[in-house]
């Protein structure tokens, strides 16, 4: 699916969290939102999943205006920064759980759920942790696990929060290429938010560089690195990592 | 490398042994005295004459009165401020609106008025001279020294129990695992039953213990508001009063008795569901 994102602004009370931002995202394209915090990247993210509603703008997907569109009616897969997973649930009922809360005509039968839960926890390449608890995984295999559950309900788009921010360099790398791989697996256009440019030009084929709720410049990582176009991104690029 | 000092983490935060023993120990004899003594008194006084008498002075139309009008006050009241408490935690965790600050004072005000203050408050606000005095007796319907005066004022008096167990629950939480429901596809009903409550149940379980142990413990504002009717409007805590004051000990001693009864009664129920829930309960406290 393509998603076009149209004069977009949001601001609460006081702030402006976005000033009018357009950005187009080809359809099965991988795209990195890359800033500092405070640029207006996450809320973007949220603007695009409908957890968030934009002050003017509209967001299309595959042309349609999606603006009013609901949350749930979005079917944009996401995964929160912190995961978020339901902790009173085990693995298995989490990533089941955006099927069991398809109203009764569209919910496929327990056995279909078993065989695609199955099928995602070989996917994530952790079979056999389906009956734990989230106290009971690492933080990388919390990750995956959120990274299950979004795609269980097959979802348009996946939308990814700073999706390695809190693990350490190795599990972050190995993540990474875990990430890339179901995405060139199953197509989905993919979109996630980072501050760590090296994350950024590594893994998307698109990075759209955002400072104070703009955005800077959109290219490929060559292009950026090669033919910075604002201040901005030119000193924000020479930052050494943070890792 | 011989002296250089081994490192023991529990040292830490472990005091010496003595001071543990005197620590364990003061606490330990403080709640005997502060906890334990009263409860076994009662007990005791109850049962001075036997059980047979016990029993007997607790088989009267009155206390069976009693006994119905406080069950029936907190069978209302405590599904009621069970629901509006929840309402209420979850407005003010899950939200920002103006006047939240408020909301948040007004939730504990029943804590800082006396209860004797707050009957008074009713018997001004629906006795026959009261705001809405008139219109009350001109649609025959009677609150003060009546069954809904005692409802209005349990309701009053354990308002905040269940949402102030919930607000700090809720807040910690956050909004980011029902987010996370609503992307799957969730309705928000869907989500509130199957992530929202389940994430609370314990505070909410404990909060609902606590408002049920006050409705039917309550005794300042419904003494001030029931008339003291005896066989009316007389609760298991009013007739108790009622009984010590007429020196008859037995009686009132046996329906205090049955009263803490009912309250460890609710204690053990809590207990056993948290022994028989202990696995899931240790998973959700350490996420």
């Amino acid at each position: 699916m393509h998603i076009e994102i149209d004069e977009i602004a949001k601001s609460f009370a006081a702030t402006t969290a976005l000033h009018p931002v357009s950005l187009a995202i080809p359809s099965g394209a991988m795209v990195s939102l890359l800033g500092p915090s405070g640029s207006g990247k996450t809320t973007l993210l949220r603007i695009i999943a409908g957890l968030e509603a934009p002050t003017s703008g509209r967001v299309l997907f595959d042309g349609a205006d999606a603006t009013g569109i609901t949350v749930q009616q979005r079917r944009a897969g996401f995964v929160f920064q912190s995961y978020a997973l339901f902790r009173h649930m085990t693995v298995y009922e989490n990533i089941a759980y955006g099927l069991r809360a398809r109203p009764r005509s569209t919910r496929p039968a327990s056995a279909e759920i078993e065989r695609r839960v199955t099928k995602l926890l070989e996917l994530i390449q952790l079979p056999g942790i389906a009956s734990r608890y989230p106290s009971q995984l690492s933080g990388g295999q919390r990750q995956r696990v959120a990274l299950a559950r979004a795609l269980a309900t097959e979802p348009r788009v996946l939308l990814l929060d700073e999706p390695f921010g809190a693990l350490d360099a190795r599990v972050r790398r190995e993540l990474r290429a875990g990430l890339r791989d179901i995405h060139d697996a199953t197509g989905l256009t993919t979109i996630f938010v980072t501050h760590d440019q090296d994350e950024a030009m590594s893994l998307s084929d698109m990075v759209a560089v955002m400072s104070m709720g703009r955005i800077e410049q959109v290219g490929t990582p060559v292009d950026i690195r090669k033919r910075p176009q604002t201040d901005f991104v030119r000193r924000f690029i020479e930052q050494p990592a943070l890792v | 490398m011989s002296d250089i000092p081994l490192y023991r983490p529990a040292d830490v935060t472990t005091e010496a042994r003595p001071a543990r023993i005197v620590i364990t120990s003061v606490i330990l004899i403080l709640t005997a005295l502060l906890l334990l003594a009263p409860l076994a008194a009662v007990f005791a006084e109850a049962l001075r004459d036997g059980l047979g008498a016990s029993l007997a002075a607790l088989n009267t139309p009155d206390a069976w009165a009693a006994i119905r009008l406080t069950l029936l006050i907190s069978v209302i009241a405590v599904p009621l401020n069970a629901a509006i408490g929840l309402a209420a935690a979850w407005a003010i965790a899950k939200f920002d609106f103006r006047g939240k600050a408020i909301l948040i004072s007004l939730i504990d005000l029943p804590f800082s008025v006396s209860p004797v203050v707050a009957g008074l408050s009713l018997v001004l606000l629906f006795g026959s001279s009261g705001w809405f005095g008139a219109w009350l007796s001109a649609h025959d319907l009677r609150v003060v020294f009546a069954v809904p005066g005692i409802l209005l004022a349990t309701l009053f008096v354990t308002f905040p129990f269940v949402a102030r167990e919930l607000i700090p629950v809720m807040s910690e939480q956050g909004r980011s695992e029902e987010e996370a429901a609503l992307t799957l596809g969730a309705t928000g009903w869907y989500m509130f039953r199957t992530v929202t409550l389940p994430n609370v149940r314990w505070a909410l379980l404990y909060g609902v213990l606590l408002c049920n142990a006050r409705a039917m413990g309550e005794f300042g504002a419904v003494a001030v508001i029931s008339g003291k009717i005896r066989g009316q409007t007389t609760t298991m805590p009013i007739l108790i009063e009622m009984l010590y004051n007429e020196y008859l000990s037995v009686a009132a001693f046996s329906m205090a008795a049955l009263l803490a009864a009912l309250a460890l009664l609710t204690l053990l129920l809590k207990s056993l569901m948290e022994w028989r829930h202990a696995d899931l309960l240790a998973a959700t406290r350490r996420h």
